[in-house]
């Protein structure tokens, strides 16, 4: 564990070297217990794979002291219990123009199409964090057999809702944006929604699991989503 | 209510900016130089982080359609009221039926107005700032166009004043911004960290309120670019494979896996930002300590500006 100054506002607690569930549960459980005890002069957290970003006033609190602070907390952390996490499921539409990489994706795994789309819906994935782009979620969970290298060459534009992987992770695109991922499908839900009474849709530590559904499906989820009559499956 | 008679290229509604997102993504957006937005609201008599305007390289034409009360600061632009020649950093009166125009800046980046009772768009995730690239807040998450009228809050008087000439930047001066190194200091070699700390970086034309793009000597890294990916401050100074540094502002992504050699302090930050494209900066180090103590008199200064009466 170390303190990283960023800057005169913020710090940065990194917990671990790795991307793993235990180390990003600890940097959950380390902003919950921020949250929890309100320390004076901070202003927002936000987690990542393995650190936990600390923006703070320091006309309140200077960064040595906010260290010490933090010290036992990142000592608890290891054994916090969090709130239950929120399971949400996502509709998917797997292949065709809506996922223009599936059959590549499946030739580069040798796998059956069938096969590979069986194995990502029937994963649970955790939301490590949410970052780059509003509402993208940082995902792992997917069997070993679906570990990909990322595209040789990132698309410029990847519509928003795309479903995709690279490396050992799952990703959700939140708006058009460029991308390096494999995308096997899309989601007509919105993962970001500037004009909805709550924009994002997914939370660091969420479960997400995908539901797969065939294209006139994924077209009337997608009318309702845009009448605002649609209400995503949450537990 | 305001009339947009002619927008400028990007004139945006920003307040103090919004908090406690960044953890969904969404960064706080707000004004880049949040000094100069500062005594803007101060010479209308709002409270500082009250909703005005940003606009960038050329300013707006507005029309007050009921009298107001409105001051004009930051990137140095003639301003005429009705074609008369108005004063930057002083409040100005409006009749109804006045037209306030800001030309095109000669110095700085961006300019801010600041109108009494504030610009009157529904919050969004607690904050009336815009923020482009998400189309999330301001006026319908999008910039200010051609005929878009403007609500005001309600305003109370403000006695005329002024901002003294000492405490009004030189937006013209070659800055020096000050760093705090790190987080990933350690991960360019000696000669990457000379290069940074000695050398003379451009201002790009690519630059806006995501990030600063600059352009000088090559600032290596000791063991790859990426890094697992984590938060992005306000300022840090990302250098990918390149070598070239940027220095992310208000509407940066909140997270990245490049590295960052070190971050801007914030009150530096309205200096990169108004820093013209082809203009030149140089970057000094200063420990976390020092940064928090010129931070907090940095606050204090501004804090303590006095403002001198004007005679109306």
């Amino acid at each position: 564990m170390r303190f990283l100054p960023t800057g005169d506002l913020a710090l940065s607690v990194e917990l671990g070297d790795d991307i793993s569930v235990d180390v990003n549960t600890r940097v959950r459980a380390l902003e919950f217990l921020i949250e929890q005890k309100a320390l004076p002069g901070v202003v927002e957290t936000v987690p990542t794979y393995r650190a936990l970003q600390v923006y703070y006033d320091p006309r309140v609190v200077g960064y040595e002291a906010l260290c010490r602070a933090l010290t036992p907390l990142v000592e608890q952390a290891a054994a916090t219990a969090m709130p239950p996490a929120r399971e949400v499921e996502l509709p998917c539409c797997y292949g065709g123009e809506l996922g223009p990489d599936l059959e590549a994706a499946a030739a580069r795994l040798e796998l059956p199409i069938d096969e590979l789309v069986r194995l990502h819906v029937e994963a649970e994935y955790l939301v490590y964090f949410i970052g780059f782009t509003p509402g993208l979620p940082y995902m792992t969970g997917a069997p070993a057999r679906l570990t990909i290298p990322r595209l040789d060459t990132p698309r410029v534009k990847v519509p928003a809702g795309s479903v995709a992987i690279g490396g050992i992770q799952c990703c959700v695109y939140s708006v058009e944006s460029p991308g390096g991922f494999w995308l096997l499908g899309r989601t007509p839900l919105r993962l970001y929604d500037p004009g909805g009474a709550e924009p994002i849709l997914l939370r660091p530590g969420d479960r997400v699991r995908f539901r797969r559904v065939e294209r006139p499906e994924f077209d009337d989820i997608g009318a309702r989503v845009a009448a605002g009559t649609f209400r995503p499956v949450i537990r | 209510m305001i009339r947009v008679l002619d927008p400028g290229p990007q004139t945006t509604v920003q307040d103090g900016g919004r908090r406690g997102q960044l953890r969904y993504g969404i960064p706080p957006s707000g004004p880049v130089d949040a000094r100069s937005f500062t005594l803007a609201n101060r010479l209308v008599g709002n409270p500082d982080d009250a909703a005005g305007l940003e606009f960038t390289l050329v300013g707006p034409r507005l029309r007050a359609e009921a009298p107001c009360t409105m001051a004009v600061t930051g990137a140095e632009a003639p301003i005429t009221i009705n074609d008369a020649p108005a004063a930057a950093w002083t409040t100005l009166s409006l009749h109804a039926g006045d037209v306030l125009k800001i030309g095109a800046v000669q110095a700085g980046v961006r300019g801010y107005v600041a109108i009494a009772g504030g610009v009157d768009v529904p919050p969004v995730l607690g904050s009336r700032a815009t923020y482009l690239r998400g189309r999330l807040g301001g006026l319908e998450g999008r910039a200010l166009r051609r005929d878009d009228r403007l609500r005001v809050g309600a305003g109370g008087t403000v006695r005329g004043r002024t901002v003294p000439a000492g405490v009004i930047p030189n937006w013209r001066a070659e800055p020096v911004l000050r760093v705090v190194l790190g987080p990933q200091a350690d991960r360019f070699t000696d000669a990457g960290l000379a290069a940074f700390l000695g050398g003379v970086y451009e201002v790009l034309p690519q630059s806006d309120r995501m990030g600063a793009r600059l352009s000088g000597p090559r600032i290596a890294h000791a063991r790859g670019h990426d890094i697992i990916s984590d938060g992005i401050a306000l300022g840090a100074v990302q250098v990918p494979g390149d070598g070239q540094p940027i220095v992310l502002l208000v509407d940066r992504q909140s997270t990245g896996g490049y590295t960052k050699i070190a971050t801007v302090c914030s009150f530096d930050i309205p200096r990169i930002g108004q820093a013209k494209p082809g203009q030149r900066v140089r970057f000094a180090a200063v420990d976390v300590a020092e940064a928090q103590r010129l931070t907090r008199a940095a606050a204090a200064d501004i804090e303590n500006v006095e403002l001198q009466e004007i005679a109306s």
